[in-house]
């Protein structure tokens, strides 16, 4: 979700370049889009300045889009005052003036999702009406590695390493260490936790409000530790 | 057939480079083929060849991978017999191409024909994680994962474990490729000193079975300057055991591990001695 950008800035006789990096979210429409507009409008409701002030791009590259649909939605963030800064996944001649593809083209890193969440939930399959909204992680979470499961909790026996990600609609369990990153709560469930058997992490997030390493008193690194969010305000406490 | 199930194709990759993935690639070969194994060690750094240096046979190279790939050449040509050990074998990397000149068709009949002739197949991976080192890990049954103790070497390898589990065709058939933990320039002064990782907290960062800890040592270097793998040139030396015990690890045979603890460097002033 990191986009770097140079700035380009002239001095008398020679250029000099400077690195500037932000971090800029990238919105992912996924099919029915019907659906996702309005999962879309409820987060909007929900958090009327959660888009506000922070740069934006639109990735279509997960849906089929007409040039007609895609102008539509456009009109539709332009509407919301979203700010764009750059489309990816639609045909360049569709981008109105002052959009322009991500120079690059699409030089995102490439992350591995887990292949097939049946898999990885092992003997958890669903049957019939007890179906089961946890995702088990039965090996440790590599860096590069991203689990994506908006429906519910995860836990993970082993350690989530550096460079990793769990991103979970509910709450988040690791036995092992948390290196890399725990996004709990990420469809906005605020009541959603993070428990680790030891703290290591680089950033932790519930229901959308985030706190990062530097932001942690060192005391709690190396510990066993539990996150939750009261009044807006990241909590972490030791737990005995 | 019952050959080509038996042969055992294993990756040696690390992420980062300059980790020691080429000199352990030729001390295991050669380690190997010390326990009467039949081996070929195979160069995957296409541009940036250095097996053939470490093997001593750069002056042999007449035919490389990408001219058996492209069909210029066949493999019996190509590969090239050590003069030191009869059932040690050569693939080396073509140092005028680029990593584009390997093709996924043409990795996977070279693997199966080398399935069909060795016993060990043993591919050096390049650094990285692009295209060269997705298709030296793809046909692989073991992968030995290079680490040196220190933060950045894990965190690459750990990655690294991560695309065996995603990438390579034993994943994608549902099966597991069987990892192992090689661990190299290891100090145990600078460890014990803290200036490097433990091997403990290598070993519970990347948690994968330890194959072996190989020690820091000038004899390396020296040995790969001869050009010759440190498990024949100087095999009374504390690396070449190392690799000896975790070749032999490989063959199954069980060895204790003495994992090395950090010395602290206060005893090591303290006798006026440096351990190098």
């Amino acid at each position: 979700m990191v986009v770097v950008v140079t700035v380009l800035a002239q001095t008398q006789n020679s250029f000099r370049f400077q690195g500037r990096s932000f971090l800029a979210f990238v919105i992912c429409p996924t099919a029915p889009i019907d659906n996702w507009l309005r999962d879309l409008d409820a987060w909007v409701k929900k958090a009327p300045d959660f888009f506000a002030s922070k740069p934006l791009i639109l990735d279509c590259s997960k849906i089929s889009i007409s040039r007609g649909d895609f102008e539509a939605l456009l009109a539709r963030f332009q509407a919301a005052h979203f700010r764009l800064i750059s489309v990816e996944g639609v045909k360049p001649e569709w981008l109105p003036k002052g959009l322009d593809p991500l120079p690059g083209g699409s030089h995102r890193q490439e992350i591995e999702t887990v292949k097939s969440l049946t898999r990885a939930t092992g003997s958890q399959k669903p049957e019939g009406k007890n179906k089961v909204n946890s995702l088990m992680m039965n090996s440790p979470v590599r860096s590069g590695q991203a689990i994506f499961f908006p429906d519910g909790d995860v836990s993970v026996t082993g350690s989530v390493a550096s460079g990793a990600e769990i991103i979970a609609g509910g709450s988040i369990h690791i036995y092992g260490t948390l290196r890399g990153r725990a996004i709990a709560g990420s469809t906005g469930n605020e009541n959603a936790r993070i428990f680790c058997s030891r703290f290591e992490a680089e950033l932790v997030v519930v229901g959308g409000f985030y706190k990062s390493a530097q932001d942690i008193e060192p005391e709690i690194f190396g510990k066993p530790v539990q996150i939750w969010l009261q009044n807006n305000v990241i909590l972490l406490k030791v737990m005995e | 057939m019952d050959k080509k199930n038996k042969a055992k194709v294993v990756v040696v990759t690390s992420g980062k480079g300059g980790v020691g993935k080429t000199t352990s690639t030729a001390a295991l070969g050669a380690a190997l083929a010390l326990e009467g194994q039949k081996v070929v060690v195979v160069d995957f750094d296409i541009g940036l060849r250095n097996l053939d240096l470490m093997m001593g046979a750069e002056r042999r190279v007449i035919y490389d991978l990408i001219n058996v790939i492209q069909g210029t050449a066949n493999l019996s040509q190509a590969l090239i017999r050590d003069k030191r050990l009869e059932n040690l074998y050569l693939l080396a990397a073509s140092q005028t191409r680029d990593k584009n000149a390997l093709t996924d068709k043409g990795v996977a009949k070279i693997m199966d024909e080398l399935r069909t002739r060795f016993d060990w197949i043993i591919c050096d991976s390049p650094a990285g994680i692009e295209r060269g080192a997705v298709l030296a890990m793809k046909h692989s049954d073991i992968a030995i994962i290079i680490a040196n103790p220190e933060i950045s070497s894990v965190r690459d390898s750990d990655r690294i474990i991560g695309l065996l589990d995603a990438k390579t065709l034993r994943a994608k058939n549902g099966q597991e490729v069987e990892k192992h933990l090689l661990i190299t320039r290891f100090d145990t002064e600078r460890a014990g000193s803290g200036e490097m990782l433990e091997v403990d907290d290598v070993s519970d960062i990347l948690s994968i079975p330890m194959l072996g800890v190989v020690p820091e040592s000038r004899q390396v270097l020296s040995a790969s300057n001869l050009g010759s793998p440190i498990t024949l040139s100087d095999p009374a030396s504390a690396p070449a055991k190392a690799y000896m015990d975790a070749a032999r690890r490989l063959c199954g045979q069980d060895i204790p591990l003495i994992v090395p603890a950090g010395k602290k460097p206060f005893f090591a002033n303290w006798f006026g001695g440096r351990a190098a």
